[in-house]
């Protein structure tokens, strides 16, 4: 418990110290929703009812760029050598990064989500209900990142892979957040059948990513 | 050092990428023995000591330990030619984390940032260090945590003369208290190793 407490210190560090994690993940997903409307034309009627899908496309798009450096970064410098050493099974080395990542992106994202829901006229009363369900979500989006932040170990140019590996598997995330979001903001259906599938979703992966990204770090080691 | 054990390796084998670097070696280290490992480039000492940290698979034997209960890469410490070094953090982080990561407890390693020459360093970032100090402070981590059996890769390397000889009478004291040294070195050491394994380079058939 203490060595998964230390680990998990020192990656939220980290990914405070070593600067651009977090800026960079938010700051996309700002320019990405703040261009959409110019995109679109000022139709408010519009917007308003394509928001919960721009809101989760740009969310998981960000969420994306700082995936790589789940595991990357250790694996460069070595660290992932002390890692593999240690008392920890790979599996929760590889679940304690992974929520890490969730923390230091999936929460900021969320946080940030009802500020541009307003630049895209989402009504004000499905705020709370759209962090929540960002909230709810962006496990899942982290702990899968960390099966392809894994796979991934060692290639040129990995983002780019990453992101064909991952997004497909994003699929169900999207589909039941939007859901979820859109029933809260234009109805008439119940939001909370959605957002269970949602929690559904992030605890199964919590579960399971993290065996997967051990087999895959396994094999990145060798 | 709370531990003791033995080492002993049984016919064991390495591929690398569809190459057999060695096969059917053997040997066995009694508590206090160090192993000297030498061999040109390629001849495939990184891999052995990643083969006994359990980093690498074995492509045939196996290894025992006398600890039963505890498993080989847990009873090892692993320095290789990586750091494993966060340059965003302090060097006293750095410790700090090996230290809770790797179970030393209470562990104070304030006479080995001493020894070390580092004591004054320790609020610096450690990406700031010089080559050397960084291998300094990657050599920390054999002190974070008491482990029976220490892997060195080339630790060495980049060293100034004071430093080596620091590291040689850690490597004699840590023997001396029944611990287990692999070393793979170029240069030479004075810590008088109980066995030597030449490795070659020619390809096993």
């Amino acid at each position: 418990m203490k060595e998964a407490w230390a680990l998990f210190r020192r990656d939220v560090v980290l990914a405070w110290r070593e600067g651009g994690t977090i800026g960079t993940a938010l700051g996309f997903y700002l320019v990405v929703v703040a261009i959409t409307p110019l995109g679109l034309g000022p139709d408010l009627n519009l917007l308003s009812r394509i928001a919960p899908g721009v809101l989760w496309v740009a969310l998981l798009l960000a969420s994306l760029l700082s995936a790589d450096r789940i595991f990357h970064n250790d694996y460069e410098d070595g660290a992932l050598d002390v890692l593999a050493t240690g008392l920890l099974p790979l599996e929760l080395v590889a679940g304690v990064k992974s929520l890490a990542h969730w923390v230091t992106t999936g929460i900021p994202l969320a946080l940030l989500a009802p500020l541009l829901g307003l630049l895209l006229n989402l009504p004000i009363e499905s705020f709370p209900l759209l962090v929540l369900a960002m909230l709810a979500g962006t496990p899942a989006v982290s702990f899968v990142a960390g099966i392809g932040a894994s796979l991934t170990l060692g290639l040129r140019r990995s983002g780019v892979l990453l992101a064909l590996l991952v997004l497909p598997l994003y699929v169900p995330v999207l589909i039941f957040g939007v859901e979820t979001v859109s029933a809260a903001s234009v109805g008439p259906a119940s939001p909370w059948p959605p957002f269970l599938i949602l929690c559904a979703l992030s605890l199964a992966s919590l579960v399971l990513a993290p065996i997967a990204a051990a087999a895959a770090l396994r094999t990145a080691l060798r | 050092m709370p531990i003791k054990t033995s080492l002993a390796a049984n016919g064991i084998a390495c591929q690398r990428g569809g190459r057999l670097l060695f096969a059917d070696l053997s040997f066995t280290l009694e508590p206090g023995q160090g192993l000297l490992v030498t061999g040109p480039n390629g001849a495939g000492k990184t891999s052995l000591l990643r083969l006994i940290a359990g980093l690498l698979p074995l492509a045939a034997g196996s290894f025992e330990s006398g600890d039963a209960s505890l498993p080989l890469p847990e009873l090892c410490h692993y320095v290789g030619h990586a750091n494993g070094i966060k340059s965003a953090l302090t060097l006293q982080q750095n410790v700090a984390f090996w230290v809770d990561f790797l179970g030393g407890g209470d562990a104070d390693l304030d006479d080995a940032l001493e020894m070390f020459a580092l004591a004054e360093l320790k609020d610096l970032p450690a990406g700031l260090l010089s080559a050397g100090q960084k291998r300094k402070l990657a050599l920390l981590r054999l002190f974070a945590a008491p482990r029976p059996i220490w892997l060195l890769d080339e630790p060495s390397v980049s060293l100034d003369a004071a430093s080596v000889k620091v590291l040689d009478k850690a490597i004699a004291q840590h023997l001396a208290q029944g611990g287990i040294a692999v070393v793979a070195s170029h240069t030479l050491l004075k810590v008088k190793f109980a066995q030597a394994l030449a490795l070659k380079r020619e390809a096993v058939q």
